[in-house]
């Protein structure tokens, strides 16, 4: 399993931390409530298909990175840097 | 008072030839870690007037011996050799890391095969050229790999990992001379 670092190029599996659900980058504010806090923290889907997953190029540039994987066939469509993920979710809210 | 002896981080470990590579440590001077505050463009400027290379592109190195800037992951460039102008600081994060790091030098016909056995990146002049570099791992250590020449590259790893380093390396160096 390859996975192709926006910094770095394609790069062996081993070089990347998996983290999971990248849904942690949609942090609930500080008061919206138990129920939110409590989706944000603990709960997951568990899809059959495709899936979007943060990974960190730990043994490369270090980059956090959003990665769209199918769960079934463990193709990855796309790598994107965390950080233009989150700012582009930051611009559109 | 104590007299306190500086120890180089393979001191005592290095030099070793096998077949036709050597592996030897290299005595680089200073290092100094770079994050710039924003854009790289000021910080390249100033250090360009200052140690005559410029912020280098992701996997690129920029200078040469005695003034060497190299990509050191995201938002980071490693400069080598010179002590770093305090000028640079208004552009950026300036942290000297001199001491942290074990600086090896690998070098002869067949050095990258040597590395082949350790590192999942294709080092082979077709795809890896002089100037060229990465951070990678060497075995499960977190590295810095950088291209100097044909058969000649330069590794770095944490200092605490240098008889890790240099185990490795010479078991991988034995079994390519081994392949005569
Ligand atoms: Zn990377």
């Amino acid at each position: 399993m390859r996975i192709d670092c926006p910094m770095c190029g394609s790069r062996d599996r081993r070089e990347y931390y998996y983290q999971g659900g990248a849904v942690m980058l949609a942090r609930p504010a500080p008061d919206a409530g138990e129920a939110a806090w409590d989706d944000y923290l603990h709960l997951r889907e568990n899809p059959a298909g495709e899936t979007e997953e943060l990974w960190q190029h730990d043994g490369g540039c270090g980059a956090w990175l959003v990665v769209t994987r199918d769960t079934v066939s463990h193709e990855i469509s796309n790598v994107a840097l965390a950080e233009d993920v989150k700012r582009a979710m930051r611009k559109a809210s | 008072m104590v007299e306190l002896i500086q120890i180089s981080p393979c001191a005592g470990l290095l030099p070793i030839t096998l077949g036709s590579v050597t592996l030897d440590e290299q005595d680089v001077g200073r290092l100094t870690s770079l994050s710039p505050f924003g854009d790289a463009s000021d910080l390249s400027a100033a250090l360009e007037k200052a140690h005559g290379c410029t912020w280098p592109k992701p996997n690129r190195s920029t200078g040469k011996d005695g003034g060497r800037c190299i990509w050191f992951g995201r938002d980071e460039a490693l400069l080598i050799g010179p002590a770093p102008d305090m000028g640079l600081a208004k552009h950026g994060a300036v942290v000297d890391q001199s001491d942290a790091w074990a600086v090896v030098s690998l070098a002869g016909p067949g050095a990258v095969d040597v590395l082949a056995r350790l590192v999942p990146v294709d080092l082979r002049d077709a795809a890896f050229k002089r100037g060229h570099t990465v951070r990678t791992q060497v075995m499960h250590m977190n590295a810095s790999i950088t291209k100097l020449g044909t058969d000649h590259l330069m590794i770095m790893v944490f200092r605490s990992m240098a008889g890790t380093l240099v185990y490795d390396l010479k078991g991988a160096m034995a079994a390519v001379a081994s392949r005569g």
